[in-house]
C-alpha cells in the first residue's frame, strides 16, 4: 500500500477548476516531483494534500486514514508536514528558537508552563541534531529574518523536520533563489532523500526536478498530463508540447 | 540561576521608591498607581505584545476586578486578600467566557468585537444603581489591614506599607508572567505573534492558545483593577470604559511592546505626565497624545526600545 493516495481529487473555486481528475500516489521513501507551467493548479493540489482547504470531489487517504476533510493540524500529527513558496518563519526568532519550538510542540510540552532539566536536555539533544542535519548548526543563534533566503528554506525545512514527518511536502523550495542557494537548498533535499525521508515538491525549475526526482508529475491547466520517471518525462510529447518546448 | 541586570535594576528602583521619590517631588500614592497600572499595561502586554493579539477592550476586565474586589468588602467580608481573590474570579470568568466567543475573529475584527463587549460591562456598571452605584461609583468600603498572624500590616492608613503590599502582589503577577514566557507554553504564544500559518503547520491548536493567553491576560488585568480598587477605596465606571482600554493600549506601546518591562515604563510616563500636566492643564490628554505620536513615529520601538538600542550604539 502507498504511502499517500490522492485519489481523482478536483477543486474548484466557484466556476474556477484549478484542479481536475488528479491521482497521485507515494510510495515510502520515494522523491516525486510535481510540475506544471504557471496556473497549472500545482500549489492548489498541494494546499489539497496538506488541508489548507477540502476538495470539492475525490478523497485523499494518508497510510490508510482518510485525511480528506481533516484541518492542516490533524494532518501533521499524523506526520504531512509542509513548507511554502513564500518561507513561513518565525522572524523575529533565532534558527534555535525556531526550531525549539517545533520539538517542543511535537514532544507534546506545548502546554507546559515549565520544563524540568532532563527534559530541556533532550530537547536541546534532538534541535542540534536537526540543525546538524540541515547544516545550519553554525548559525543557530543568527535571528532567522536577518538570513539569506537559502539559510531561511533551510531553517523553515528544519521546522517541518521537528515533528518527525513521514511525508515532507515542499513548495517550490528553491523558488526566487540564485544558483548558489538552489544548489545548497537541492543538496539538503538529495540528503533528505538519502536520510530515508519521503518527499513531495513541487518546483518550477527544471535542473532541480531531473536531478533529484525518483518520479514525476506532470500538470497542466488543472488535469494531469504525464507520469513517470525523469527519463520517460523528458521524452514525453505531450509534455513537451505543452511545457517543456515552451522553455527550452 | 543567573542574576539578571534589568530584573535588579528594576527590584531596586522599585524597593527603593519611597525614599527617593520624595526627593524628586514625587509622592508615594503615585508610585503605587504607577505599579497598578504598570502591571495592567503589562497584562494588556502579555496578549499584545507576546501573543500578537490586540484587545481594545481589557479595561472591561480591569473595571470587573475593581468591582469584584469592591463588592466582596462591601457586601461579603472586611478581607483585603479575599477582596483581591473576588475581584479575580469576576475577572478571569468574565474574560474566559468571552474569549472563547472571540478567539475566531483576528486583526481589527478581534479589536471591535472586544470594545464591543467591554462597553457591555461599562453600561451595566453605568446603569444597574443598586449594585453598582451607577455613575457615581461604587463607594462605602475600605481596605482592610493585612492580618498575616503574627503580625498586623496596616494597609489602611499607612500609605508606605500600602506600596509594598502592591508592590508584593505586582512582583507576584510579572514573576508569573514572566516565567510563563520563558516556558514551552509561552514560546508557543510568541509562535503564533511570529507566524500564525507556520504556527498552525507546526500542529498548534492556535485559537486554544490564544485563548489561553486572553484568559491569563485577563486574571492580571483583574488584579491589577482589584489593586486600584484597593488604591482608591473607590470603583468607577470609567475604569470600564473603552477610553481606559486605549489608556492602556497606549502605555503599552509607549513604553514598548515588544520589550517585557516595556509598558511599566510607559504606565510610568503617563501616570506621571498626567500627574504634572492635569495640574496645569484641563488639556493634558493632547500632550500625551502628541507624545504617543512621536514615540510611534520616530520610536516604533517604544521608548524602553530606543533606550535599549542607544544603549548598545
Amino acid at each position: 500500500m502507498s504511502l499517500l493516495d490522492v485519489n481523482n481529487v478536483t477543486k474548484a473555486f466557484g466556476s474556477l477548476v484549478a484542479v481536475r481528475n488528479v491521482s497521485l500516489s507515494i510510495e515510502p521513501g520515494e522523491l516525486r516531483a510535481i510540475i506544471g507551467p504557471n496556473g497549472a493548479g500545482k500549489t492548489t493540489f498541494f494546499n489539497l494534500i496538506s488541508g489548507l482547504f477540502p476538495p470539492t470531489e475525490g478523497t485523499i487517504s494518508f497510510d490508510g486514514t482518510d485525511v480528506t476533510q481533516l484541518p492542516p493540524q490533524r494532518r501533521v500529527v499524523l506526520g504531512m508536514a509542509r513548507t511554502f513558496q513564500i518561507t513561513e518563519i518565525f522572524p523575529e526568532l533565532s534558527i534555535a528558537e525556531n526550531v525549539r519550538i517545533g520539538v517542543e510542540v511535537a514532544g507534546g510540552y506545548r502546554l507546559r508552563p515549565w520544563i524540568r532539566k532532563a527534559e530541556n536536555a533532550a530537547i536541546q539533544e534532538r534541535v542540534a541534531e536537526i540543525l546538524e542535519l540541515t547544516q545550519l548548526a553554525a548559525k543557530a543563534g543568527r535571528t532567522v529574518g536577518e538570513l539569506s533566503h537559502g539559510d531561511q528554506r533551510a531553517a523553515e525545512i528544519s521546522m517541518a523536520l521537528t515533528l518527525k514527518p513521514r511525508i515532507l511536502l515542499l513548495d517550490e523550495p528553491t523558488a526566487g533563489m540564485g544558483d548558489q542557494e538552489t544548489y545548497e537548498v537541492t543538496a539538503l533535499i538529495k540528503r533528505l532523500h538519502r536520510e530515508g525521508y519521503t518527499i513531495a515538491l513541487i518546483e518550477h525549475d527544471m535542473r532541480v526536478v531531473f536531478n533529484l526526482a525518483d518520479r514525476i508529475l506532470v500538470l497542466d491547466q488543472g488535469s494531469p498530463l504525464a507520469q513517470g520517471t525523469p527519463q520517460e518525462i523528458s521524452t514525453n510529447e505531450a509534455v513537451q508540447a505543452a511545457y517543456l518546448g515552451k522553455t527550452a | 540561576m543567573k542574576l539578571r541586570p534589568d530584573i535588579v535594576g528594576i527590584s531596586l528602583i522599585l524597593v527603593l521608591a519611597p525614599f527617593w521619590l520624595p526627593l524628586v517631588h514625587g509622592y508615594e500614592a503615585l508610585g503605587t498607581r504607577v505599579l497598578v497600572l504598570g502591571l495592567a499595561a503589562m497584562s494588556l502586554n502579555f496578549l499584545l505584545g507576546f501573543t500578537g493579539v490586540l484587545s481594545f477592550g481589557h479595561a472591561a476586565y480591569f473595571g470587573l476586578g475593581a468591582y469584584g474586589c469592591g463588592f466582596a468588602l462591601k457586601y461579603l467580608a472586611p478581607s483585603t486578600p479575599l477582596a483581591i481573590l473576588c475581584g479575580m474570579l469576576l475577572g478571569t470568568i468574565a474574560g474566559a467566557l468571552l474569549g472563547a466567543l472571540i478567539v475566531r475573529r483576528r486583526g481589527v475584527y478581534f479589536a471591535m468585537v472586544t470594545i464591543a463587549f467591554g462597553q457591555v460591562f461599562y453600561f451595566i456598571a453605568f446603569r444597574w444603581n443598586t449594585l453598582t452605584g451607577g455613575d457615581d461609583g461604587l463607594r462605602g468600603f475600605s481596605r482592610q489591614p493585612i492580618d498575616l498572624g503574627f503580625t498586623t500590616i496596616n494597609i489602611a492608613d499607612n500609605l508606605t506599607a500600602l506600596y509594598y503590599f502592591v508592590l508584593v502582589c505586582f512582583a507576584i503577577a510579572v514573576g508569573l508572567m514572566g516565567l510563563l514566557l520563558r516556558s514551552p507554553f509561552g514560546r508557543t504564544l510568541l509562535a503564533i505573534r511570529e507566524n500564525e500559518r507556520r504556527a498552525r503547520f507546526l500542529g498548534l491548536p492556535i485559537e486554544q492558545h490564544i485563548w489561553l493567553s486572553f484568559v491569563i491576560s485577563c486574571a492580571f488585568m483583574s488584579m491589577a483593577g482589584a489593586l486600584y480598587a484597593l488604591l482608591n477605596n473607590f470603583a468607577d465606571p470609567k475604569g470600564l470604559h473603552y477610553t481606559q482600554s486605549g489608556d492602556f493600549v497606549i502605555m503599552a506601546v509607549l513604553g514598548g511592546m515588544r520589550s517585557f518591562w516595556g509598558p511599566l515604563l510607559g504606565a510610568a510616563v503617563f501616570v506621571v505626565l498626567q500627574d504634572s500636566l492635569s495640574s496645569m492643564t484641563t488639556n493634558w490628554q493632547s500632550w500625551i497624545g502628541v507624545m504617543f505620536v512621536i514615540v510611534v513615529l520616530f520610536f516604533p520601538r517604544g521608548l524602553l526600545g530606543f533606550l535599549r538600542r542607544k544603549s548598545q550604539a
